[in-house]
């Protein structure tokens, strides 16, 4: 400890006259030169893999040629231009926002209403064989969830060959049909990624005082009475977060669901087009560079601000919960 | 956990059996609607082709038939191969994604590391901010050059902010200080406290985040979709979008061509067939999912508490 002591005090006496936070720095690294050294590899690669692209993004205000690549002149806004006076820019931003509002409404109702009644089964095993069928289709990736859908909805599959003739309904040929995916898309995606919900909720219910419920029965509140008052008071402050950080993400739609699910049919494009998807298709099949980073640019700076309003709400509701 | 006492109060209070049993069947049907989809495409793979053409997809088929798993093994060498990429992405990958991963949130779980909160947010800011795929998919291509190369694959979900961030809460709360500090006083370097001391006591997060990892390389079709360009780097997602996008791909080796490929869909022969590579596909995670979903569950739980 003392010769600590008066390692700062020679360190202040040399620095006195240079300021003083650089050798501060230098400091620690000497002092946990080891714990920097096993911070540098993955420090390296986050700087790559994330960083650079970070300040690629200003690619979208330039005219993009391949031999400059990020070097390419500047071309002012004409990308944007070009981007928000096409139909697409509208159309796409609806879908993404309005698809993300839908699964935030039907994700929050439904995980909290099953989570709830999961925890009030009296057979907790087969609550737990519940939760865990109901889990699986999250661990399926978007590929197989195509193909599932596909079995059910192809000119061929399970709707129109297994339930027309049972049930008499209308042969419909799903995949031409941009009208029913506005109900297709929220249903599968509820399906595969419901169980993650649960999971989050079940976990809240668990963390709530059984003395709360003790109490209630002695006053001899029914079951549904202390739902209502016990249960899902104290899920609220998880509900606020969890919907709060979900707006902050609105601007930014599941690839694979757009991408997979439909197909790639351009029919279905009207209801089934979302930012992700029309920066894929942008890029890798109208090789339109300026369009599709502009869209890029577009989405990563509205959803950054969104994320930190999202963040500064949470902040007011309750200071503990903010995120940063 | 729960004493017998409050148990009693709690049978009394407990919902009536006749709700119990209202939301049992309803359980059940949901489940039922989980599990159906893959019922559906596996009976479709032991249809018998002709039938199943003439009768469409049914849960119960007019005619069994294994000829679409025979014609895929007589060509497995293409299915194997899309294997051992998968497996051997996932497995590097996964050793990668967790010594990485455990580099970085050691320092920053120690409170006497001065810099923790700065490398921690540098790390976070990942999560709120994204370059988009536009700028990364050029640096990829055009100045790392990894065009049609595994790395491709490898690379990019190695250090995720999520994982990071359950590891940190996790050594913060279970790694004593005291320990450390001995094995400091001890004269032990601090690599060494973390390979002999740090890793062996992560063993729960370990086992987490490598869960999270082997999923997401397993289940990528994405980066494939992105990066690679010869079919023999193809993994087994991607390997299946191919075969849902035209049967050619499964069949081009064994036949020689379809001659024009037929836009309406249910001309294309070799439906079960697709639905074969599917199961082929599919069929170890549903298999291992049983062992491993409590593990995932555990780690979600460490992750939503708050880094």
């Amino acid at each position: 400890m003392g010769q600590h002591n008066t390692n700062i005090e020679t360190d202040l006496h040399v620095v006195k006259k240079t300021k003083r936070k650089t050798p501060e720095l230098f400091k620690e690294l000497s002092k946990n030169k080891e714990l920097f050294l096993m911070l540098l590899p993955p420090f390296i690669f986050i700087f790559i893999n994330n960083y650079l692209p970070m300040f690629g993004i200003v690619i979208a205000f330039k005219n993009y040629n391949y031999n400059d690549a990020f070097l390419s002149p500047w071309n002012g806004l004409k990308n944007f231009e070009f981007l928000f006076k096409s139909r697409s820019a509208w159309i796409i931003t609806r879908n993404t926002i309005a698809y993300n509002l839908v699964f935030i409404f039907l994700g929050l109702i439904i995980a909290v209403t099953i989570a709830i009644i999961l925890n009030e089964l009296k057979n907790k095993t087969l609550a737990k064989f519940y939760q865990s069928v109901i889990f699986l289709p999250y661990f399926l990736s978007w590929v197989v969830v195509a193909y599932l859908v596909y079995s059910i909805l192809s000119p061929n599959g399970f709707y129109n060959k297994s339930l027309v003739p049972i049930l008499r309904l209308l042969p419909i040929e799903w995949y031409t049909e941009p009208k029913y995916w506005t109900v297709i898309i929220p249903i599968v995606n509820t399906w595969k990624t419901i169980g993650y919900g649960i999971v989050i909720y079940l976990a809240g219910i668990s963390g709530i005082d059984q003395e709360y419920y003790e109490a209630a029965v002695l006053d001899g509140a029914s079951k549904f009475q202390q739902i209502k008052s016990i249960t899902i008071p104290f899920l609220v402050p998880l509900m606020i977060i969890t919907t709060i950080m979900a707006i902050g993400n609105i601007f930014r739609a599941d690839f694979g669901l757009f991408f997979q699910v439909p197909m790639q049919q351009g029919l279905l494009k009207p209801t089934t087009e979302v930012l992700d998807t029309y920066i894929y298709n942008a890029l890798m099949f109208s090789g339109d560079l300026g369009m599709s980073s502009a869209a890029g640019f577009y989405q990563s700076v509205v959803g950054f601000f969104l994320v930190l309003l999202a963040n500064w709400s949470i902040g007011k509701i309750s200071k503990e919960h903010k995120i940063f | 956990m729960v004493g017998k006492v409050i148990k009693k109060k709690y049978e009394l209070n407990s919902i009536s059996s006749k709700t119990n049993m209202v939301f049992n069947i309803l359980f059940s049907i949901y489940c039922i609607a989980c599990l159906a989809p893959l019922l559906l495409i596996f009976m479709v793979s032991i249809t018998d082709e002709v039938s199943l053409v003439e009768n469409g997809y049914s849960f119960f088929p007019s005619k069994i038939s294994f000829s679409a798993y025979q014609y895929l093994f007589m060509d497995f060498e293409k299915i194997l191969r899309a294997y051992g990429v998968t497996i051997g992405v996932c497995v590097i990958g996964t050793v990668l994604s967790v010594l990485l991963t455990m580099l970085f949130a050691y320092p920053i779980s120690r409170k006497s590391f001065k810099y923790r909160n700065f490398f921690s947010f540098y790390i976070f800011f990942t999560m709120l901010f994204q370059g988009g795929l536009v700028p990364w998919y050029i640096l990829y291509t055009r100045y790392l050059r990894l065009e049609d190369s595994l790395l491709a694959l490898i690379l990019p979900p190695l250090v995720t902010a999520f994982n990071v961030l359950v590891v940190k809460t996790y050594l913060a709360a279970n790694l004593p200080e005291a320990i450390l500090e001995s094995a400091r006083i001890d004269g032990a370097s601090e690599f060494r406290i973390f390979f002999s001391i740090v890793i062996p006591l992560s063993v729960p997060v370990i086992a987490t985040i490598g869960l999270f990892s082997v999923l997401a390389y397993w289940n990528d079709w994405y980066l494939c979709l992105l990066y690679i360009r010869s079919p023999k780097n193809y993994n087994i997602q991607y390997s299946m979008y191919q075969a849902l996008r035209s049967i050619e791909f499964l069949t081009s080796s064994n036949v020689a061509s379809l001659g024009n490929t037929s836009s309406e869909l249910l001309k294309v022969p070799g439906e079960t067939l697709r639905m074969a590579m599917a199961i082929i596909g599919i069929g170890p995670i549903v298999f291992a999912y049983p062992f491993f979903q409590k593990y995932f569950i555990k780690g979600l739980t460490i992750g939503a508490v708050k880094g």
